[in-house]
């Protein structure tokens, strides 16, 4: 019996081709600089660019979700050079974890580009700003279909959360389709905040109030997936509301105009305050290029290079001077470029202890199981 | 001399299962930290973590993981033995010279990535995908049905997926059947249900518990089609599994899970065994 099973699996084995993927760019012989990045999320004249301008040879890598960026730098000597984590809780945990190296001011000329008043922001996870630049950055709402919205909700007022977070509303969506990024950190927060909680609660009282508020819709949710199957499936139609990423939901409209099968997607930003987030550009510390990398970080936070950027991802940059030369279409969009006041309601997700990691993943977890 | 034949694949089984397996089994006791890698190994001073397995113990999360994969895994696994076993039949009773191209129908799926055939099945069931929109056109319903991210949807990629893994060995084992057992069956008396159930059928049953085994032993782990075609109620080992080690970074956990798992799908192939032995 065991023998006709071996035999069996070994000819499975080969036959059945795995589904494994190729192990990290390793580094080579200078001048290269490996950068791993998300997907979508670049100019590619802006590398094109660099590589001219200075002659090192970039290998560009993408990863679509914090984990598997997480995952690969986790084992260590990922050879990666430059790394874009968000700032909670990727960045936050890569610097508690020393696996990030100190940036070098004085080889970055270009950093007093940035906002201040945005730098400060970041700094409930890099505390002094020292191990990161903000490349771009965004905030948390939903992705509707106005249309579609309308048809079951006609009178729903679509400017809040109340349009995802009340029953009833959720209720008359579950047909046209309910999305939620799998997600606990983008997506707890911002639920904390519409039941007029500290987004950042570790309360027991609390994250039962925002447990139940959530298994009181997940009837109603019909897919909890990464938001990179998230932006795929609203391009396409698939979801009617779906709580996501900013960018992703402004690519997505962009995509399904392109297509024209009359899908037509547009942005809530929730006015009860949307959570913000900020993609960092950074470098591991055992990166066996920190000098290439710190010329690619200072290249990036030139006012036309993120311009070009922006207009090209559609995700706001950290760079004033670098406005005036994006796309009005771009630059007018509040969703795009939130206006000072939505910046004043918006908040940040705020590194936790492990203890509350663990009671935030195993809520998550229930709420994905339904019960 | 002689022994070396041996050694190569006494060397095979300590390099790619034993020495991993340790790893695991040692990452599994393991204190979770805030480092790269995100753990720190038992030592003298510390002792070992019990903590990961008492979790899953004590968080009826991890056991309700475990049952929906076993249930799955079995659903799975008797689907695709009732596909099987008529494709096997046919395969063996086909003529001689179209046997060849019948097995390589039956392989074909194999060519082709795993991935692709899963995004096919999603642009099939999904809300405008293929199915929805036909059924619209026809005017047989008035709202696109929610085919996708649902339990029918995934057993339907997870037995599109193992249906071969099923038919080889049940091929296997029916075509090396002697047809004149039915043959004197028939002669006996028996028509063609009865010879097939008195005869065929338990004859080929060590084939079709190896079927059985191929598909649930793997199916019991999967973690790609449920994320990509089931619901997201369908929280099942494979699935928590690779959320303990990539959201929550809790490698520990995740050990001590791949432990738990493998110690599960141990039981069947050991109950098996026993069993052939009796036989």
């Amino acid at each position: 019996m065991l023998r006709r099973l071996l035999a069996a699996t070994m000819c499975a084995a080969v036959l059945l081709p795995s589904a494994g993927l190729f192990p990290a760019a390793m580094a080579q012989q200078a001048p290269t600089l490996n950068v791993y990045n998300w997907s979508d999320y670049i100019d590619p004249k802006a590398v094109e660019r660099f590589q001219q301008e200075t002659g090192i040879q970039v290998r560009y890598d993408v990863f679509d979700s914090l984990e598997t960026l997480e995952g690969k730098l986790s084992a260590g000597r990922s050879g990666y050079d430059v790394i874009v984590p968000t700032s909670e809780p990727t960045f936050a945990r890569l610097i508690r974890a020393g696996a990030l190296r100190p940036l070098d001011r004085a080889a970055l000329p270009n950093w007093n580009n940035q906002d201040a008043t945005l730098l400060r922001r970041v700094e409930s996870s890099d505390p002094g700003n020292r191990h990161g630049a903000i490349y771009l950055y965004g905030s948390v709402g939903l992705g509707i279909r106005p249309d579609k919205v309308r048809a079951v909700l006609p009178d729903v007022p679509l400017d809040s959360l109340d349009l995802l977070m009340k029953p009833e509303n959720a209720k008359a969506l579950a047909g046209c389709g309910i999305a939620v990024m799998d997600s606990a950190i983008d997506v707890l927060p911002s639920v904390l905040r519409w039941l007029g909680k500290d987004p950042n609660s570790t309360d027991a009282a609390d994250l039962r109030a925002a447990e139940q508020a959530m298994l009181a819709i997940r009837p109603h949710v019909r897919a909890i997936t990464a938001s990179g199957s998230i932006l795929d499936a609203l391009a396409t139609g698939e979801y009617c509301v779906a709580m996501t990423y900013s960018g992703d939901v402004i690519q997505a409209k962009a995509r399904a105009a392109e297509a024209r099968r009359g899908v037509d997607i547009a942005y809530v930003q929730p006015k009860e305050g949307a959570q913000l987030w900020f993609d960092m550009l950074a470098i591991p510390a055992d990166a066996p290029h920190p000098d290439a990398a710190q010329r690619f970080i200072n290249f990036l936070l030139q006012p036309e290079v993120m311009a070009g950027i922006t207009n090209e991802v559609r995700y706001p940059n950290a760079i004033p001077a670098a406005t005036p030369l994006v796309d009005d279409a771009v630059r007018g969009d509040p969703n795009v470029y939130p206006t000072p006041e939505m910046l004043g309601r918006s908040f940040t997700a705020e590194a936790l202890g492990p203890q509350a990691e663990r009671a935030r993943s195993r809520l998550w977890s229930r709420f994905k199981a339904g019960r | 001399m002689r022994r070396l034949p041996l050694l190569l694949p006494a060397l095979w089984l300590a390099l790619l299962v034993a020495v991993p397996l340790l790893v695991v089994v040692a990452l599994s006791v393991s204190f979770p930290a805030e480092g790269i890698p995100p753990f720190a190994l038992p030592g003298r001073a510390e002792g070992i973590n019990g903590e990961p397995f008492a979790l899953l113990l004590e968080d009826p999360f991890y056991r309700d993981a475990f049952l929906g994969a076993v249930l799955v895994a079995g659903g799975t696994g008797l689907l695709c033995l009732g596909l099987a076993f008529p494709m096997a039949l046919g395969l063996v009773r086909a003529a001689p010279r179209w046997r060849p191209l019948l097995l390589a129908l039956v392989l074909l799926p194999f060519w082709t990535g795993f991935l692709p055939r899963l995004g096919a099945w999603i642009g099939l069931l999904r809300d405008e995908g293929w199915i929805n929109t036909l059924l619209l056109g026809l005017g047989w319903i008035a709202a696109p049905l929610p085919l996708l991210y649902s339990w029918p949807a995934l057993f339907l990629g997870m037995t599109h997926a193992y249906l071969p893994f099923a038919v080889l060995p049940l091929y296997a084992s029916l075509s090396r059947l002697d047809p004149v057992l039915e043959e004197a069956a028939a002669d006996l008396g028996a028509t063609g249900p009865v010879a097939f159930l008195t005869v065929t059928l338990p004859l080929a049953l060590p084939g079709a518990a190896a079927a059985f085994l191929l598909v649930f032993i793997p199916a019991a782990g999967e973690y790609v089609i449920p994320e990509l075609l089931g619901p997201p109620s369908a929280q099942l080992v494979g699935r928590v599994l690779w959320g303990e080690f990539f959201q929550n970074r809790d490698w520990p956990v995740a050990a001590a899970l791949a432990v738990a798992l493998l110690v599960m799908l141990i039981i069947p192939i050991l109950l098996f065994q026993r069993l052939e032995a009796r036989r």
